[in-house]
C-alpha cells in the first residue's frame, strides 16, 4: 500500500515541489491538487504546502481561505481525514478557521530564514503519530508572519488540552507561548511554521523532518486501510 | 442606486504586539517629536460601490469587513466614513 497524499497549489504557492519529493523519498505518492479543483480526488490526507498564495495579499491566506479546494478541505477534517499546513500552509489553515489562533508579523520584523530547535509537545496527531514527547528536531523556518497569536485565555485552553503540538526552544519570531504548531482538538488537522521537507535529507543538512512527514504517511495509509477513502 | 465611497479602518486589537508601530514610535523622538504617545499601524480600505441608500452601503462595508478585511484573531475594523459620490458616466461613445 502507498500514501497518497495531495499536496494542494495555490498561485504562489512554491514549496509543493519539496513537500511531493520529501514524501516520495519516504514511500509516499503525491497527487497535486489545483486550489480551482474542488475535488481532492481520492487522496488519503492532504498537505498545504510554504509559499505566498494568492501572493500574500491583504494577509498571508486571507484570500486563500475562499479557494474552491478549501471546501472539499474543510469536510475532509471534519471527516477526520488528515490535514498538515506547513508556513503558508498554517497561516491559510488558520485563516480558514481549521485551527486556532492567528499568525501575525515576526517581533523583529525581519524574514527569518534558519534552522531552529523544536521540541514534540505532543503525540498521536497526524504529524506527531511516530515522535516522542520530549523528542528535540532541529527543522528551519523561513518566513516573515510567523508570530503565533491567540488571546491568553484560548492558549491556557489549548495547553491543557494538549493542542500545542511544537514548541520553540529558541524563539525565532515572538510567538505566544513559543508555540511552532498547534492541532485542533482532534488531532488530525496539524499546523507549523517549519518546514519538515527541509530536513528530510543529509544533502539538506538534517533529518529531522523525516519523523514528521513519516508520521503524516502512517496517518495517510490509516485512514486509506479503514476504507474511508473518499 | 447610488454611488458611494467607504473609507473603512482595520486595525490590530489592543494587546495585539504591533512591531512596526513601535519602530516608527521609537524613530520619532530622533525626529523631535516628543509628545507622541503611541503609534499603531494598520490599513485604510476605500471602497467605491452602488448601494440604495446611504445605509446599505455601510452594511455592505462592513460585511465585507468582518468576512475579509479583518481576521477578528488579531484585528477589529470600523467604517469610519461613507460619502455619496457622482454617478458614474453613462457608458457609450461621447457626443
Amino acid at each position: 500500500m502507498t500514501a497518497r497524499v495531495g499536496v494542494v497549489v495555490f498561485p504562489g504557492t512554491n514549496c509543493e515541489h519539496d513537500v511531493a519529493e520529501a514524501l516520495g523519498r519516504l514511500g509516499g505518492e503525491a497527487r497535486m491538487l489545483w486550489h480551482q479543483d474542488p475535488d481532492l480526488h481520492g487522496v488519503d490526507a492532504v498537505v498545504l504546502p510554504g509559499g505566498f498564495a494568492h501572493g500574500d495579499y491583504l494577509r498571508p491566506g486571507a484570500l486563500a481561505r475562499f479557494s474552491p479546494v478549501m471546501g472539499a478541505v474543510a469536510d475532509f477534517a471534519a471527516a477526520g481525514g488528515p490535514v498538515v499546513g506547513i508556513c503558508n500552509g498554517f497561516q491559510v489553515l488558520t485563516e480558514a478557521g481549521l485551527l486556532p489562533g492567528a499568525l501575525g508579523v515576526n517581533r523583529s520584523l525581519r524574514f527569518v530564514c534558519r534552522p531552529v530547535r523544536l521540541r514534540v509537545e505532543r503525540t498521536g496527531t497526524v504529524l506527531t503519530g511516530q515522535a516522542e514527547a520530549g523528542q528535540e528536531l532541529v527543522v528551519p523556518v523561513n518566513h516573515f508572519s510567523g508570530a503565533y497569536r491567540v488571546d491568553p485565555a484560548t492558549l491556557e485552553r489549548l495547553e491543557a488540552a494538549g493542542q500545542v503540538v511544537l514548541r520553540y526552544l529558541e524563539n525565532p519570531n515572538g510567538s505566544q507561548g513559543d508555540v511552532a504548531g498547534v492541532c485542533n482538538e482532534a488531532g488530525n488537522v496539524v499546523g507549523l511554521m517549519p518546514h519538515p521537507e527541509r530536513a528530510s535529507d543529509p544533502l539538506q543538512g538534517g533529518t529531522d523532518g523525516q519523523v514528521l512527514l513519516r508520521s503524516l504517511l502512517a496517518a495517510a495509509l490509516d485512514r486509506s486501510a479503514s476504507g474511508a477513502r473518499r | 442606486m447610488s454611488r458611494f465611497g467607504v473609507l473603512v479602518e482595520v486595525r490590530l486589537r489592543p494587546g495585539i504586539a504591533d512591531p512596526a508601530g513601535s519602530t516608527v514610535a521609537r524613530a520619532l523622538p530622533a525626529l523631535g517629536f516628543d509628545g507622541v504617545e503611541g503609534v499603531r499601524l494598520g490599513k485604510a480600505v476605500r471602497l467605491t460601490l452602488e448601494a440604495p441608500d446611504e445605509p446599505t452601503a455601510r452594511r455592505t462595508a462592513e460585511a465585507v469587513a468582518a468576512r475579509l478585511l479583518a481576521n477578528a484573531v488579531m484585528e477589529d475594523y470600523e467604517v469610519l466614513a461613507v460619502e455619496a459620490l457622482p454617478n458614474a458616466p453613462e457608458e457609450g461613445p461621447r457626443p
